[in-house]
């Protein structure tokens, strides 16, 4: 594989529109992996270690973590406007997608195959979401303390339905006492 | 008039306690789209929530489909600006301050305190979806088999999703 190159790429906003239009069209069932390959293999925007440290700080502070990255990219490179290139870019065609789903749905919603269909497809989403669950926990099997965070958390915002604030300040507040020793 | 703006603040506010990304909210929006607005019942919200995931793009189209549904084109972009521009606009503000403090022992601290109520929140965003789409037993065991080949096998899960769609179509469900 060659290095990476020495000096910072120079990316257009135009360029950040485009790229980040092509993931979102890409993204089928996570858009993630695609992301990192347009950024890091194909169009060498960043190397992996700055990818993987850009994406780190996506993950940490609130909101979906490929807008995040699309947001914090375009700002590297090229500014507000970059940042709203990228963002745009990478919500435009699948919003689009999205909204003519909805309106087929909205058409034929009544026939019964469909409705047929949509429990068959939302069964399976369930999978998938159920999945993801179990792969983020993953990591935690070996730490009762969080797993019993984690558990806490769970209760309260599934069966009780606690307000979300509540929940993140009475979780994130019992993570910081757990770790203080280890800090 | 006045229904995108509720879309928008509604979703504005759920936008920086999304920790860990978006699924971290999804029993929230349910209680607030379903619970406190009336905009959809729990069956819609769970169909949505199922025609979002077969779409390309950030798994957070959930939200531009609930406005879509409930104020058309401008509920659309209402619902899903108000779910991206206030974590947007932090991180924006925020990426140029990480590389600064990425070596200090408090962020490592606090990150490591958000990972478990992610896991939790993401856990309950699971039970409150399976729960909605548990209709019989067949469906049930669609759930769990998808759920089972995505953990053990590197397949595209768009597969699956097209296998449980035909699945329905032959009435298994």
């Amino acid at each position: 594989m060659p290095p990476p190159p020495e000096a910072p790429a120079r990316v257009s906003s135009a360029d950040l529109f485009l790229g980040f239009l092509g993931i979102g069209l890409s993204g089928f069932g996570g858009v993630l992996p695609w992301a990192r390959r347009m950024v890091v293999e194909r169009r060498r925007w960043l190397d992996a270690a700055s990818f993987n440290d850009l994406l780190a700080l996506c993950q940490f502070l609130p909101g979906p973590n490929v807008i995040n990255l699309s947001v914090a990219l375009g700002g590297r490179f090229a500014g507000w406007r970059g940042a709203l290139a990228a963002f745009a870019g990478l919500m435009l065609a699948p919003m689009a997608i999205v909204i003519g789903l909805g309106a087929l749905y909205t058409s034929y919603g009544d026939l019964a195959l469909v409705q047929h269909l949509f429990r068959g497809l939302a069964a399976g989403a369930s999978g998938l979401i159920v999945a993801t669950a179990a792969k983020i926990a993953w990591p935690l099997r070996r730490q009762p303390a969080a797993l019993a965070i984690a558990a806490l958390v769970w209760l309260a915002a599934a069966t009780f339905r606690a307000p979300l604030i509540a929940v993140l300040v009475a979780g994130t507040g019992l993570g910081l006492l757990a770790g203080w020793r280890a800090r | 008039m006045m229904l995108p703006l509720t879309l928008f603040l509604t979703f504005a506010a759920l936008s920086p306690l999304a920790f860990g990304g978006g699924n971290t909210i999804l029993p929230e929006m349910q209680r607030e789209v379903v619970g406190v607005h009336h905009w959809l019942s729990a069956s819609d919200f769970v169909a949505l929530y199922a025609l979002a995931q077969a779409a390309p793009g950030p798994n957070m189209l959930v939200a531009t489909l609930i406005g879509w549904r409930v104020a058309g084109l401008g509920g659309a972009l209402a619902a899903t600006f108000g779910l991206c521009l206030p974590s947007s606009f932090l991180t924006f503000a925020i990426a140029g301050l990480w590389w600064r403090f990425r070596e200090a022992s408090w962020r490592r601290w606090i990150q490591a305190a958000l990972v478990p109520v992610t896991v939790g929140l993401v856990g309950a965003g699971a039970a409150v979806i399976a729960a909605g789409t548990a209709l019989g037993l067949a469906a049930v065991l669609i759930t769990a088999l998808v759920a089972l080949l995505t953990l053990t096998t590197r397949a595209n899960p768009l597969w699956f999703l097209a296998a449980s769609a035909l699945a329905g179509m032959l009435g298994l469900v």
